[in-house]
């Protein structure tokens, strides 16, 4: 084997026993080829090679012990981590290393990546292109074989959709599920870490690594996530598809080209073995109202320690994101509008977890969209922050329920990537993950990979658009 | 919502909230996060359509309750670790320009 | 028109626990090195997280339950944010609609010494802010008190003089210190007193519309000297007719006048919401019974009950062997020095008076003291019939007790005469001269 960078961390631990590398070969190869590319997709912001271990990318909101943490800020320029947060501690107890910091929309605030104050990083399907956010450098990182997987975090669709845009796996765990010690919060009830990975069956390996009951975080459930389920095909699964508003495509701007990939994929998926069957999420259209308000006005609060006595500059540091949603988030909060606003956001957020509740009495999971278009040019969405907002629409009433959700290459449309995402019921990974595993087995979408000026491959190269 | 809403631009006391949040605004960044905030807002307005009469909020889907730990000692981190990552520091303290108003 | 004061006191309760509110790092930060007791929790690190430390919530609970509180079924941490740079997070865990302890009351004593019931509005838990220190238009802080856990107890407004005051703050200490929750040193800072005055038309029944908030104030009898101030001051203004906001005010000592820290403009906006780090907590109805139980066993007055009714001693005797920490000492030599012929309050009042070194005093020690003292009594009977008339003199209500038929009452009268003889009469000559004095 010349470059274990294309290999999936299965079969990279399979190929580090069977002695087909060295630690230290595959560190060097991925090593490499980051200084080949990494300047052209700007996906890690802090390298740092090991000569051991499987090396992975870590978003650089999650604390690495004497790693830098910026959080894609400047207010956080030269901070480093005095601890571990406790997915590297389990990560490190199964023989993982720590190649980079990868790069992020600041304060995980974004779905494209492009708020990042290091600059965005690219999408590696098109370098004009933005590869989505928050999770960007992640994605990016994966999608071009710079890291064996990546750790991202997902508070409104932050893992999922960039991995959609990027043509990875991306998974969000059930909230609670894997503990949020030492990742700097955003929305504390939304928060989950989560892999992004080159197939199904690695996140389905780092979830075992990163999740379990954690004596730092009060709000880790107490039982371990198991896998027992192994699916030869999907009869006797129901999966239920939310009827669109509009079957043409005007659906929140569902963008026809994905419409299209998508009908094929619920059309596979039949072919599985599965019954399709149309349910109803009738409060999803509150779902971005509810997050906002929600997300924003916790924001406020978990941003407000950054007063550059302990650690990092001023508050005027922050970048315009950052500023809008602590002013949202401040505003929910305060008196007079706090009932109105923050309580009243709290319950349609029943209503939105209720809606799952109901719809999973007749489902056993829930497929549709990650993202309604593939990834769109840098600079096109970044003026209107309500727009961008918007991009996000299928992916937060999942994070509100705190359910988990599972991002799986679909196919593409105009070249690019397109993502399916199939949701579970709470702690169900289990499920969505098999689900996701029959389907990627029974497609190659996860077996192409970007077309990227790149060290030599023995295997013959990039597959073709 | 009551009439408390922000419904013109302006209404909304950008400068007030930013008070609030610690937040030094310059009169561009008043003018311009004013405008962009009360059209987020406008949006969310349609949450009012929701009936929300026979449900609780929720503040929090872990399934867990009464989470606490025991009262043992566990290891701190040094004074150096505890100072690394400050611009001001001095014999071992935090230093911060005087504040002589307290809380 | 005439008014009268309408008071609240407000006091936090410095916790003993072994480690922090909401993180393992040791509690106690007297005279330690500054932050060298700090993690990423109490620092406020990026990514850190809060988790309630269980000894806190049992000791708040016992508070509560001396204070003879209810205890929610259901209790939530809130976040309290406001920016102040000895608040690592930005925001304090405190608790605001929900609190663990609610509707209690105790009893005061005032200047007439009539008894008053102040109703306890709540008793809630939460962390305590790093310590500031002042210098050269610099200001220092130091984070090895961030995080340690606090009970704010606060009152009713039923106060209506510093008496009440006074003698709520000496049982809430007192209480406290025997509970085992807290060091409840004033100095030290352990127990910290705020008080919200107003006043209102003697015939008013509402509360007034404003409240003046006294914070800051870093000593007991500042305190008290501040409230009595703010009464005069708002007397005096309402009188001129002026209208009355709510404020916050400090104490210049110097000036010995009061002055306006914030007004209500100024007033902060703490934007209350449910922690959401932290999940509700449901206590079990068990535990609380439990501690309900270990609470009364405690309480200073379960144990001056103990020494009136089975020692024997006056009240003020017994009091006085509590607050003074010297109960268990006093349960070891009391019945040993009876069998030699020591009654009961004699030995209470040497522990007492004599200002007995307990440390270094072993139980045998002081025994052996005692009775070599004897040696030295007095004998001079006429000397000893004029000390028993002084205390006939003086313990009117003993004396009736026991002409009334409570014939153990007189070992409260001997104990008197034994303490002003500093120990040196023979008990039983002083007890035959008094049940002749008293026949």
């Amino acid at each position: 084997m010349n470059d274990p960078t294309s290999l999936s961390l299965t079969q990279t631990i399979d190929g580090l026993a069977k002695k087909s590398f060295s630690e230290s070969d595959l560190n060097k190869a991925y090593g490499d080829r980051i200084k080949k590319l990494n300047p052209g997709l700007n996906a890690f912001l802090e390298v740092k090679e090991n000569s051991k271990g499987i090396p992975a990318g870590i978003k650089d909101l999650i604390a690495v012990k004497d790693m830098q943490m910026t959080c894609g800020s400047k207010i956080l320029e030269g901070y480093t981590a005095p601890y571990n947060a406790t997915v590297i501690n389990k990560l490190i107890d199964n023989n993982v290393s720590f190649i980079g910091k990868t790069n992020l929309d600041e304060f995980a605030m974004g779905s494209s990546g492009e708020n990042s104050a290091y600059g965005s990083a690219k999408n590696p399907w098109d370098k004009n292109k933005v590869p989505g956010g928050s999770s960007s450098g992640s994605a990016a990182a994966v999608a071009a074989d710079l890291c064996t997987f990546a750790l991202g975090t997902d508070t409104g669709g932050s893992i999922r959709q960039p991995a959609s845009l990027c043509g990875v796996v991306g998974l969000k765990p059930s909230y609670g599920r894997v503990s949020r010690y030492g990742a700097q919060a955003m929305a504390s009830s939304l928060d989950q870490i989560g892999p992004l990975t080159k197939t199904v069956a690695d996140a389905r390996k780092v979830l075992e690594w990163i999740s379990g009951p954690d004596a730092y975080d009060s709000n880790c459930v107490k039982s371990y996530f198991k896998s027992t389920k192994r699916l030869k095909d999907l009869k006797g699964i129901t999966i239920g598809i939310p009827k669109l508003k509009n079957q043409k495509g005007s659906d929140a701007g569902l963008d026809i080209g994905v419409l299209g990939v998508m009908e094929k994929a619920y059309q596979k998926l039949k072919e599985l073995g599965a019954e399709i069957r149309e349910i109803d999420l009738p409060h999803t259209e509150y779902a971005l109202a509810v997050y906002y308000i929600v997300m924003s006005s916790e924001v406020s609060s978990n941003l407000a320690r950054y007063d550059g006595i302990r650690f990092g500059s001023t508050r005027e540091k922050f970048g315009d994101e950052p500023k809008r949603r602590i002013m949202l988030g401040t505003f929910a909060l305060s008196t007079g509008y706090f009932d109105d606003y923050f309580i009243k956001a709290a319950k349609v957020r029943t209503l939105v977890k209720q809606d799952f509740e109901k719809a999973f009495e007749k489902c056993d999971v829930i497929v549709g969209p990650v993202s309604p278009t593939v990834a769109w040019n840098l600079g096109e969405k970044i003026s209107d922050p309500l727009t961008m907002y918007l991009s996000d629409v299928y992916t937060i009433p999942a994070s509100l329920a705190g359910i988990p959700g599972l991002s799986v290459p679909c196919g593409f449309a105009n070249d690019l990537p397109v993502g399916l995402q199939i949701l579970g019921k709470y702690l169900d990974e289990d499920t969505i993950l098999s689900v996701g595993e029959l389907y990627e087995n029974a497609t190659d979408w996860h077996k192409q990979k970007p077309r990227l000026q790149a060290p030599e491959r023995s295997n013959g190269g990039q597959a073709k658009l | 919502m009551k009439n408390k809403k922000p419904e013109v631009v302006g209404a909304f006391d950008t400068k007030h909230i930013a008070k609030l949040a610690n937040l030094i605004l310059s009169d561009q960044e008043v003018d311009t996060f004013t405008l962009q905030l009360v059209s987020i807002l406008n949006y969310i307005e349609h949450l009012n359509k929701a009936d929300t009469n026979s449900v609780d909020a929720t503040y929090n889907v872990s399934p867990n309750k009464n989470e606490t730990r025991k009262d043992t000692a566990s290891v701190c981190l040094t004074q150096d670790e505890a100072l690394q990552n400050s611009t001001n520091t001095k014999n071992g303290q935090f230093v911060t320009k005087g504040v002589f108003k307290s809380e | 028109m005439k008014y009268e004061p309408v008071i609240g006191l407000e006091v936090h309760v410095e916790l003993n626990t072994k480690t922090k509110m909401f993180c393992a790092c040791p509690a106690d930060y007297f005279d330690k090195e500054p932050n060298t007791q700090t993690c990423p929790v109490c620092l406020g690190l990026p990514g850190a997280l809060p988790y309630i430390n269980q000894e806190a919530i049992e000791k708040c609970i016992k508070i509560g339950k001396a204070l003879n509180c209810d205890i929610a079924d259901q209790s939530l941490f809130e976040r309290k944010n406001y920016f102040y740079p000895d608040l690592a997070k930005g925001y304090q865990i405190s608790q605001y609609r929900w609190p663990l302890c609610v509707n209690g009351s105790i009893k005061v004593t005032d200047k007439d010494g009539e008894k008053l019931t102040i109703g306890i509005n709540r008793a809630h838990q939460e962390e305590d802010t790093g310590k500031l220190s002042h210098l050269n238009g610099e200001t220092f802080i130091d984070f090895n008190r961030s995080g340690v856990p606090l009970v704010e107890i606060v009152t009713e407004p039923d106060f209506t003089d510093t008496e009440q005051i006074r003698d709520y703050a000496k049982k809430l200490q007192w209480i406290v210190e025997s509970l085992g929750v807290s060091e409840a040193n004033m100095e030290r800072g352990d127990m910290r007193l705020e008080a919200n005055v107003s006043m209102r038309p003697v015939n008013q029944r509402e509360l007034p519309n404003y409240r003046v908030e006294m914070k800051n104030i870093n000593s007991f009898r500042f305190m008290v000297a501040a409230v009595e101030y703010e009464i005069k001051r708002q007397t005096k203004a309402l009188e001129a007719g002026e209208e009355l906001h709510q404020e916050t005010r400090g104490w210049y000592e110097d000036e010995k006048v009061t002055y306006l820290q914030r007004s209500k403009e100024e007033a902060n906006d703490y934007r209350y919401f449910p922690e959401p780090d932290l999940p509700s907590l449901a206590v079990d109805r068990n535990l609380v019974e439990r501690l309900k139980e270990e609470a009364r066993m405690a309480h200073p007055e379960t144990k001056i009950e103990y020494l009136v009714n089975i020692r024997n001693l006056t009240p003020v005797s017994a009091a006085t062997i509590i607050r003074q920490g010297a109960l268990s000492y006093f349960e070891q030599v009391v019945e040993p020095l009876e069998e030699k012929g020591f009654p009961a309050a004699g030995t209470a009042s040497i522990i007492i008076n004599k200002r007995i070194d307990r440390i270094n005093t072993s139980p045998e020690d002081f025994i052996a003291q005692v009775v070599r003292q004897k040696s030295q009594a007095i004998d001079d009977r006429g000397e000893l019939e004029k000390i028993v008339q002084e205390v006939i003199a003086e313990n009117k209500k003993s004396v009736a007790d026991y002409k009334g038929g409570k014939e153990n009452t007189i070992q409260a009268l001997i104990g008197a005469v034994m303490k002003k003889t500093s120990g040196r009469s023979d008990a039983k000559v002083v007890k035959s001269i008094l049940e002749e004095k008293l026949k």
